[in-house]
Formats: structure tokens, sequence, C-alpha cells
């Protein structure tokens, strides 16, 4: 697999946070999960503008196999979400980190370091997961 | 760890992801599972399935045994090497399970039975056949490769004895012949043409090493699930078990009804039950709306009743998605599924949803 990205943030249900200049947060679903999920076939999407809290589902993301839920990793609102992966779902396949992205939000607080993972301690996790 | 088949060890150099499936350790696909599905569906691919259970049975009583035991004729089996598609019913009418018999000698036929019930087959089996002096031998030192897809026979012929290539070439849907050691029989579980190939295990490594090295791609029990639910095809403990008859399973094909004296186990169960008019229909759906149908999820058909999903998924093929449901009684075309608690839209189709290759449903449908 893959090294992390090092400027990322990352959680125990496997999404990924990047803090943008602009004080938004893009979220995506990290390498490891989309390989366990394998090839993806359908993103349901929140709408923008929906506020979010944390731990709460903000995405589904379904393969060929199963359902699974994406959980806000942090509260806030929707500014944008990623209309690609409607026709291209599998993008969270090639490009988890990049062209993948699932939502961007903005944060309703700072963000808490202390709740999330730095990509050594996610990769750690992982690890651990696969033993 | 569960049971490992032969092949164990050429799963994990293909870079399998393993998982348990009715305690065998089975590959679920080699890295993608859509990949395989559509190598299946265009050229050819090849599947372990050596994890189900092969019977033989023997005994000078043994067509009058089968056709006690099965709801399907063995008399229809008029050649050796003929196949037939049978569920083996208990009493009630219920699906004890789905079997392949071949017709392999005058006092010998041959069972393929699901590897999640081996048990409860072979103790059912052995029970009624007692009365029949027929003897039930599990062949678990055999295994079984299925390879399929419209390439599937032209490189498999390769990977077999020469000797028997012609008559294995020639062989006619559902039918089988015994080639030396191995039985080559031209079924499947896929929607596309194929072989079938019980060999004894020691031979199975080097069959799978030519397979692919003749460009037929390894394909795991997930890609098995898509291409069967594309072909329109029952998977036992999903779309049926004890509790659900094929006359609500989609299998009224598979009832052998004449002649009227031939007493089968769950015979008169199910003369009742096709003599009711409120049997429920078993039907395959095309999600109209975006998202992905699952097993288990809630049909609702407004003016009719509910029913329920029993196998749902993304069609690689088609690229929508796809079930197959037991719903009400009664004449409609159109219901709607609970996805999460949002209600989609769903069309009644005609199974098979792809046959060789071909979508064979109306995709477009009218609009509403």
């Amino acid at each position: 697999m893959s090294e992390l990205p090092g400027d990322l943030l990352y959680t125990r249900d496997h999404e990924w946070l990047r803090r943008e200049d602009d004080g938004s947060v893009t979220i995506g679903i990290t390498d490891h999960a989309q390989h366990a999920l394998g090839d993806l076939v359908y993103v349901e999407l929140p709408e923008v503008g929906q506020v979010v809290s944390e731990a709460g589902e903000m995405a589904v993301v379904e393969s060929v196999k199963a359902a699974s839920d994406v959980y806000a990793p942090i509260s806030g609102e929707i500014v944008e979400v990623n209309e690609a992966l409607a026709d291209d779902p599998e993008k969270i396949n090639s490009d988890p980190y990049g062209d993948g992205w699932i939502v961007r939000m903005e944060p309703s607080d700072s963000i808490d370091e202390d709740t999330l993972l730095s990509p050594d301690d996610y990769q750690e996790f992982i690890d651990e997961l696969d033993d | 760890m569960g049971s490992r088949t032969p092949l164990y060890d050429k799963h994990i150099a293909a870079n399998a992801r393993i998982v348990d499936f009715g305690g065998w350790d089975m590959p679920l696909h080699y890295g993608s599972q859509k990949e395989e599905h559509h190598a299946v569906r265009r050229h050819a691919g090849v599947f372990d399935v050596s994890h189900m259970t092969i019977v033989d049975l023997a005994g000078r009583r043994v067509v009058e045994f089968l056709q006690y035991l099965v709801a399907n004729d063995v008399a229809k089996l008029k050649d050796h090497g003929k196949a037939l598609y049978t569920c083996m019913l208990n009493a009630d009418g219920g699906i004890i399970d789905d079997l392949i018999i071949y017709f392999m000698a005058d006092t010998g036929y041959r069972l393929i039975v699901n590897a999640a019930t081996r048990e409860k087959d072979l103790a059912w089996i052995r029970q009624q056949a007692v009365d029949f002096d027929v003897a039930a031998e599990e062949r678990a030192e055999l295994s079984m490769l299925a390879v399929q897809g419209p390439k599937a026979r032209e490189l498999a012929a390769g990977c077999i004895d020469a000797g028997f290539r012609d008559a294995a070439l020639a062989l006619k849907p559902f039918t089988g012949v015994q080639a030396g050691d191995f039985f080559i029989a031209r079924t499947g579980y896929t929607g596309e043409d194929g072989w079938e190939i019980c060999m004894p295990a020691a031979d199975a490594p080097g069959v799978w090493d030519c397979l692919l090295a003749a460009g037929v791609a390894p394909c795991g029990l997930g890609a098995r699930d898509t291409l069967r639910l594309e072909a329109g095809m029952n998977l036992y403990g999903t779309d049926m078990d004890e509790s659900v008859s094929p006359l609500e399973a989609g299998l009224n094909w598979t009832i052998a009804w004449e002649p009227a004296d031939r007493n089968f186990i769950g015979r008169k169960a199910l003369e009742a039950q096709r003599a009711k008019a409120d049997n429920r229909r078993f039907v395959g759906l095309l999600l109209e709306d975006r998202g992905v149908l699952r097993n288990h999820q809630k049909v609702v058909v407004e003016g009719f009743g509910e029913g329920e999903i029993t196998s749902g998924g993304f069609s690689p093929t088609i690229d929508r998605s796809i079930a197959l449901a037991r719903l009400p009684a009664g004449d409609y075309e159109r219901a709607k599924v609970d996805v999460r608690g949002k209600l989609l839209n769903v069309r009644i189709v005609k199974t098979p949803f792809v046959r060789n290759g071909e979508i064979r449903i109306d995709t477009v449908g009218e609009t509403q």
C-alpha cells in the first residue's frame, strides 16, 4: 500500500481531512478504506448547505460488495460536494487523496487535533488492523 | 482458519483477498471484482469451485431413488453425460438445496451440491437412500474448476489431455464427458459458455497454471455473485432456503409434474401450493433511480403489499443496479424499494438480465 500523505489528518473510521488555506476542510476516505471496499459504483453525497455534526453520517459510498457510511470527522457546514463522483465513483479508488475527495466543509469550531490521528498514528492504527 | 482447496497457495500467489465462505478460505477477488466480471463476459475467467460437494450415487435402484429424492425427473436424462438442474425438497416443499445431477453410467449418477449445505445434504441423501440400497460417496478428493466466458472452451482445451480434447469441445450445453480421471461438463453459473472440470486434486494446480498462462483471468466469489445475478440464477441461502418452495423462487421450470404418479418428496405440499392464487412472485428488478439495491431491502408495491429483495447489487455489464426479489401476488410492473429510508423506483423485468455477453432486458423502459 502506498505511503500516507503527510499533510493530512485521519480518523479511525478511515476518513482523511485536509485543512485548506481559506479555513475550509476537504474530506475523503483513505486508500486503506477504498481498498477494503473494492470497486466503488455509487456515492450518495450530502446537500451543499447541510449542517453535519461530528461522527454524524455525511455520505454513503457503495462498492460492488457493500454500502458503507462516511462519517463527518468534525462538525460544520457542507460548502461543496464532489459532483464528479456521481458519474465516476471509481475516482475514489484511483485517487482517494486527490480527485476522489468527497466534500468540503466549513468547520463550526476550531479543529481539535487531539481527536484526530496524525499520519504516523493512522499508519500504526491500520497496521494493527491488518495483523 | 477454514478449510482450504488444493489451489489455496495459487490464490495467494495471484494476490487473492481471502474471505470465509461456509467454512472455506476462498478468494473474494484478485484485485478488482469488476475487471474479473468483465473478463468472464468478454473473454474468459476461471473460478476455483473445489469447495463444492461432489457426491457419486451408485446402486441398482438409483434412478428410482432420484425420482423420489428430487423435484425434477432424472428420467429426462436419456444419454450418459446429460445434466439436470433440480431442487431437493423437504416434505413441506421447502428447498433443502439446489443441485446438478449428471448421468454418469447406467447405475451411477453424480450430484454437485452447495458447500455451505454439505453436512445436511449428505445426511438427508443418506437417510433417504437406505430404503433404496443406494450408496452415496462423497468425492472430496476431487477438485473443480469453472472456466467461463466466450473464449473459455477454446483456451481451456489446451489445458486438458489432448486425447479428450475433441470430445470435450464437441459437448453440447448441459452435457458432460468422462475424460480419464477428469469429468468435463459444458455447464456453469455465469450465463456464459464454458466448462466445469472435475479432476483429481493433484492435477488442479497444473491446470490452473496452464489456464492463467493462456490468458484466462483468475476470478473470485465476488465476480461469481455478480455474474450469476446478471444471469438471473438463484443463490441458495439467499434467494431460497427451506422456508421457500420452488414455486416462490422462480423455479417452477425445475419441477417435473409429469408423470403424475411419480411420488417425490414434497410433491403433496407443492400441489397444494400450486392450487393457491396468492403465491408470491419471484422477479427481476431494474433500479431506475441512482443507487444500489441490496439483499433484504424492503420492496413496496402500492395496492399489493410488501416484499423483499433476496439478491441485490450492481450490474457491471448494465452499469445499473439490479436485483432478484420475492413480491406479493398480483399484476403490476413497478414498485419502490426502501433504500436507507428513501423510496427508489424499480421496474420489474424478465430475467436473465444478461446472457452470453448481451444485455437482455429493456434498460430504457417506458417513461412514467
